[in-house]
């Protein structure tokens, strides 16, 4: 079996899983207007961690592991994170049974901007050897495996790594994932006219694009139980390509219907088992459509549905850890988020999108993810 | 126990593509990956027009797919074709596009097929879309081509019956240079898939 043992949050609404549920609890957004040329000649509501935090709470970390080096923003929050959720669960960082997997999709993509370029190596803009800067900060043996596949990447990442403990090539995977916040992706997206100008809406019925944030994230896979109580596991996941268009998710769901029912059926899962469903739900108009048709197309109208996204904008490569990380602490207080931002329902498919917090016994749940590319992936948890 | 068997492999390097270790083609005079992707287009004509939208590591790895899956008919399949790929360099020419046009406020003019093509695994989609290929993806990022990794990691989705075909690989494009080596794998063939197999194929064109 896979266990998930341990896992961090690192975004505007705090520096642990609990920090940030408890703000989303309190229905808090960390979405607020940025006023600053550095990312976008004009005012855009973003969600950004808080900078002197980081840099305290980091700066007490490097004496602890006597580090001198010099290290970037996304460097900084990566570390943290893994620092955090592997204090917490234990797991052996220089054992060559541990392994690291990196989510991200553009990495220390700020070292491009010519004001930022000069501080460090060129290649430090590679993914890789953000990967490897990781790896040597905490002593691991093991080549970090980097996985960039647009915003299924943390799910994809979470997925490959229980891959890899059920295989036994590992005992322990630490999945870390994160993005910043920068000029270079704001900018894309702004050119895509995909970002909306208040914090977005998923699922609404106004709702009119997505808001960008950074976070990073880590999740601690195991072969080994943490000895919680309501211990949760991995049971299934995998991934698929809609297989027609790059930019654009499939009007079917096709890729998206795909990974679940391959996630299903490895779980040995049937549609009315799905206690509870934290979908992708970027607030664009065809993601949360396309969503909605491939819950629908599986019967899986009555599990209920929410997207912290609302709160927290699209973290990219974090996304997908963070947000399992806080479907994880869901499952472990019975307790479903309400989709902050959303009011009445704008998707075509009659499906259950969770308005309050509300307690319920979950015991098997649904993590959705869907990506530029026309990539989808999807995983099933459960508790033991 | 099930096992998987590499069909047919290719590279692209040097100017040059080889089919199974073979040459097929080459293109002594081109100077850049845009000139030697037109030439390698023009030989293969498989007349798609998304191509010429594509930037050009996608232009780089839909010509290596092509080279493989042109001629192999995949319907057995039944769509169920995943692709692993991975490289060194992300995107970082398609990147370093996309930073030329928002550098300066009062010139500032990013463009979204442009930054589209930001991600690696947008290459993964061109080619998913050509050949119809809803299978699992995944584009890892290495400093060397790592066959173990990319061996692993298909034979995992296989023997947890995600998918029933595989095309595996590597296609890179730096700043002075640009390389592709793509592999199909299916449940029958000759040559055991394998990071040992993987790797020997890899470097088969020195």
């Amino acid at each position: 079996m896979v266990y998930f043992i341990s896992d961090n949050i690192i975004s505007s609404l705090g520096f642990s899983t609990t920090e940030n549920f408890s703000s989303l609890l309190n229905g808090e957004i960390g979405i607020k207007s940025i006023s600053n040329s550095d990312y976008y000649p004009e005012d855009f509501p973003a969600s950004m961690i808080d900078e002197q935090r980081l840099e305290a709470e980091f700066e007490m970390l490097t004496k602890k592991y006597s580090n001198t080096k010099t290290f970037t923003k996304l460097e900084k929050m990566l570390i943290l994170s893994v620092e955090k959720a592997v204090q917490e669960s234990g797991v052996e960082m220089h054992s060559k049974k541990t392994a690291i997997i990196l989510s991200t999709t553009k990495g220390n993509i700020n070292l491009l901007e010519s004001q930022t370029s000069k501080l460090y190596e060129q290649e430090r803009v590679l993914l890789w050897r953000l990967g490897e800067i990781i790896g040597e900060f905490f002593g691991n043996p093991n080549e970090v495996v980097v996985l960039s596949n647009a915003c299924i990447s943390g799910v994809l990442a979470i997925n490959t790594a229980a891959g890899l403990i059920k295989a036994r090539q590992f005992e322990n995977v630490v999945v870390v994932g994160g993005d910043l916040l920068s000029r270079f992706v704001v900018s894309g997206f702004m050119s895509f006219l995909s970002l909306s100008p208040v914090a977005c809406k998923p699922f609404d019925k106004s709702r009119d694009g997505l808001s960008l944030g950074e976070a990073a994230g880590t999740i601690v896979l195991s072969k080994f139980p943490s000895k919680k109580k309501n211990e949760i596991i991995y049971r299934g996941g995998a991934s698929a390509n809609d297989a027609n268009h790059i930019s654009g998710p499939s009007r079917t769901g096709e890729g998206s219907f795909i990974a679940i029912e391959k996630s299903m059926k490895e779980a040995d899962i049937r549609p009315e088992q799905i206690d509870h469903i934290s979908a992708h739900g970027t607030a664009t108009p065809y993601n949360d459509e396309m969503e909605s048709i491939a819950i629908s197309r599986h019967g899986l109208e009555n599990a209920d549905v929410n997207s912290i996204k609302g709160a927290l904008g699209h973290t990219l490569g974090a996304a997908g850890i963070i947000e399992t990380a806080i479907l994880l602490e869901e499952m472990r207080q019975n307790t479903m988020l309400k989709t902050i931002g959303f009011e009445e329902s704008g998707v075509s498919r009659p499906i259950n999108i969770i308005v309050e917090n509300t307690h319920k016994e979950l015991n098997v749940c649904l993590k959705m993810a869907s990506g530029f590319g026309g990539s989808n992936a999807a995983m099933i948890i459960s508790k033991v | 126990m099930k096992e998987l068997f590499i069909n047919k492999y290719c590279h692209i390097k040097n100017n040059k593509v080889f089919v199974d270790g073979e040459l097929v083609f080459a293109e002594s005079d081109a100077d850049s990956l845009r000139a030697f992707a037109k030439s390698l287009y023009r030989h293969l004509k498989p007349s798609y027009n998304k191509f010429f939208k594509m930037d050009e590591i996608s232009k780089l790895g839909f010509l290596a797919a092509e080279v493989l899956l042109g001629n192999v008919d995949l319907s057995e399949y039944q769509e169920d074709i995943s692709v692993v790929l991975s490289n060194s360099h992300s995107t970082l020419i398609t990147d370093k596009k996309h930073q030329a046009t928002i550098n300066d406020d009062n010139n500032f003019f990013p463009s979204p097929s442009v930054f589209v093509y930001t991600l690696p695994n947008i290459m993964i989609g061109e080619i998913s879309i050509r050949y119809k290929l809803k299978g699992e993806n995944a584009f890892f990022i290495v400093e060397n081509f790592n066959a173990n990794l990319i061996a692993s990691h298909i034979n995992n989705l296989f023997l947890t019956n995600k998918s029933k075909a595989f095309v595996g690989g590597w296609v890179n494009q730096s700043e002075d240079d640009f390389e592709a080596f793509l592999y199909f794998a299916s449940k029958s063939g000759e040559l055991v898939h394998n990071a040992m197999e993987v790797n020997r194929i890899f470097n088969v064109i020195a």
